[in-house]
């Protein structure tokens, strides 16, 4: 038998004057979570199982971006999306531009079970969502009016910041990320008080040192309709293999060119490195500009994250007692 | 060092009967476009610009599968998808869900040049196209009214420069139907060839009969800077579900590029996606130090099971390799020091 670990992130990049109050309700969501997903842990639920449970409730609380609480796109809609892997047949499932869904992350994984494919979006995935029957809801259950606020914010600060940052032709321009970071307190163009990092991630390991990941989010405040970020996209946000189970949340784009969770899985494969290592090497090396941060498991019970980010949601257990839960480095 | 360049119609279950009619086309399709890579590579084309240009070529002819030719959904629609990378600043596009671009390839890259965005897919994607076709126009007209006044704007004209063989274009979704995939569709739907469920299984998936997911198109090429980059696009599988992404769109498993080498993969979606195939090219040359040889090798003898891959791929230095586990793949490749191989199976001509 080995040793469980568990792991669960609310985004990485936070707003240095984000009220007190805010980060003691992010902690103890963090908190929550991760005694909900141990008690699953200790009656032997498998990883697969405990990602998603852990993500649902995520997703049901308002207080991260994701499901309920989820950015708004340019048009003051909600499109979510997610995805989960199973590390030991690495299946794995992905849904984007979901408005109905009240839980994306249990679509990902009937996606992964229930249909020949393994992503499926937009139209296409709400009408797979109805003939599974999941819970749906209105698109107005998922917009709070704190991101209401957000979003006209957010126009107002990117009329000026995306006109300065729309490569003008040639592919000698540099596009997202690049240009738009050289404030560190920027982050994907936004003004980081504006900007939602707060996409949600659970990664496990348990007893039976099977890995899994989950991640799911509303993406990036004031998006174009149609965005796809990373956290759909199984090698870039999202990653579990028989050695790992990757979750990443950040500057999407940045992830994307990286295929970060996949390159800590790789690093691990190909070369060797421990999971401490491999976090590390991938948050060195492999991000550019781009600002990010990651959650991670092995089949041996341990547990890392890392970010370049100043700071991430993020909390943590392992078998052995092991417990912490926090926000800047 | 020196160019090289390769492209693909798509692996898969390819007949080794398969009727002259339906073979000549193909292979003569494959040779056009060979030729067009290798000449934008002889004029000192950026390797961007070829895989665009050949890929856009490929697209256009309705043998293969993507653009006109794609493939139908369940609902008897076409939902193009795509991607554009280039290797050394490892800036990307990618597009899903298209109903009317022409080509698709070209507006993936309009959204890696023109968005600060990756990824662009269904409504979100279109209306975006329509956007930059209205540029484009607009730019066309004031060419013509104000030609000298125009010549002071380097943007607008550099647009202009590209209209040759770039841009994007809209069209009547009935455009890309082809009467051959009506009669698959409809095959398909009788045959029930809906994919078992069970992924995980995929040795047992059924022989596609026919090649139900045949003929994605993608371009790798190296130009003598040392430029990589890497384009794939497709209409997807016969009979998919509205919605259905494949591993075409996906950075690292579809399509993937970086200093070291340029990848495009083909065969079944599902096994490439979780095997993130054209990423772990890359990643086994960069962190096991194999060739380009080697590690697409090891990539598609070892980690993909059988019958499910095809690649090509081209690394800094000028090498090239195509191999694929599946019955055959159409591909052919070329290089600057006179290689050059146009083929279907395992036996080469």
């Amino acid at each position: 038998m080995g040793k469980w670990a568990i792991a669960v992130h609310g985004g990485a990049g936070v707003d240095p004057n984000l009220p007190v109050q805010r980060q003691e309700a992010a902690k103890q969501l963090l908190t929550r979570c991760l005694n909900l997903g141990i008690s699953a842990l200790r009656s032997n639920c498998p990883a697969i199982d405990v990602v998603e449970l852990v993500v649902r409730e995520l997703e049901t609380d308002p207080l991260f971006n994701s499901g309920r609480g989820s950015a708004l796109t340019e048009n003051g809609t909600v499109e979510m999306e997610a995805s989960i892997m199973d590390g030991p047949k690495r299946r794995c499932g992905a849904v984007s531009g979901l408005t109905t869904v009240k839980n994306p992350i249990s679509l990902a994984r009937l996606v992964m079970e229930k249909s020949p494919h393994s992503y499926l979006a937009f139209s296409g995935a709400e009408e797979f969502a109805r003939q599974q029957g999941v819970e749906l809801v209105d698109n107005e259950y998922f917009i709070t009016e704190e991101n209401l606020g957000m979003l006209k914010l957010a126009k107002e600060a990117n009329s000026i910041l995306f006109d300065y940052r729309i490569p003008n032709g040639g592919f000698e321009t540099c596009s997202a990320g690049a240009a738009a970071t050289d404030s560190p307190l920027q982050m994907n163009g936004l003004p980081i008080s504006l900007y939602a990092p707060e996409t949600v991630g659970c990664v496990v390991v348990d007893q039976e040192g099977r890995c899994a990941a989950a991640t799911s989010t509303g993406g990036l405040m004031n998006k174009r309709t149609g965005r796809i970020g990373d956290s759909p996209l199984i090698g870039a946000g999202t990653y579990a293999s028989n050695l790992c189970g990757v979750s990443c949340t950040g500057e999407g784009e940045a992830i994307i060119r990286a295929t970060l969770a996949r390159d800590v899985a790789a690093v691990m494969e190909y070369k060797g490195l421990c999971l401490q290592e491999a976090v590390d090497f991938v948050i060195k090396e492999r991000l550019d500009e781009g600002q990010a941060g990651l959650i991670a498991v092995s089949k041996n019970g341990e547990v890392a994250c890392g970010f370049n980010a100043n700071g991430m949601f993020r909390g943590c257990a392992t078998e052995d007692g092991f417990m912490e839960v926090g926000i800047w480095p | 060092m020196g160019w090289a360049i390769a492209l693909h119609g798509g692996a898969g279950d390819i007949p080794v009967t398969m009727p002259p009619e339906r073979r000549q086309p193909r292979e003569a399709a494959l040779r056009h476009c060979l030729d067009i890579g290798v000449d934008a590579l002889k004029s000192q084309k950026h390797a961007l610009d070829v895989v665009e240009l050949v890929v856009r070529e490929l697209e256009n002819n309705p043998n293969f599968n993507a653009g006109k030719g794609s493939v139908l959904t369940n609902a008897g629609t076409v939902e193009m998808e795509a991607c554009i990378m280039d290797g050394n600043t490892k800036r990307c596009g990618a597009v899903s869900g298209l109903t009317n671009v022409i080509n698709p390839i070209s507006l993936s890259r309009l959204v890696m040049e023109k968005t600060p965005h990756i990824y662009l897919a269904f409504d979100g994607a279109e209306a975006f196209a329509r956007e930059q076709v209205l540029i484009f126009n607009l730019a066309l007209r004031f060419t013509w009214l104000h030609s000298p006044l125009f010549l002071l704007i380097p943007v607008e004209l550099s647009l202009l420069q590209r209209k040759e063989n770039s841009g994007v274009e809209t069209i009547d979704s009935s455009h890309f139907i082809t009467p051959e995939n009506i009669e698959r569709l409809k095959q398909a739907k009788e045959a029930k060839r809906v994919q078992p469920i069970q992924k995980d299984v995929e040795k047992e998936l059924p022989a596609a009969s026919g090649g139900s997911q045949l003929g994605t198109v993608g371009c790798v090429a190296v130009d003598n800077q040392g430029n990589l980059a890497a384009a794939t696009s497709t209409g997807g599988l016969v009979n998919k579900m509205v919605g259905r992404i494949g591993d075409t769109p996906i950075i690292g498993s579809g399509t993937y590029a970086n200093n070291l080498c340029a990848v495009s993969a083909t065969g079944k979606g599902e096994a490439i996606i979780r095997h993130t195939v054209a990423r772990d090219v890359a990643a086994v040359m960069e962190f096991k130090g194999l060739s380009l040889k080697e590690a697409s090798a090891y990539v598609v003898e070892e980690c993909v099971p059988r019958g499910n891959v095809g690649l090509i791929a081209v690394s800094a230095s000028g090498e090239v390799t195509m191999p694929f586990n599946t019955t055959g793949m159409f591909r052919a490749c070329a290089t600057e020091d006179g290689y050059s191989q146009i083929g279907i199976w395992t036996s080469v001509e």
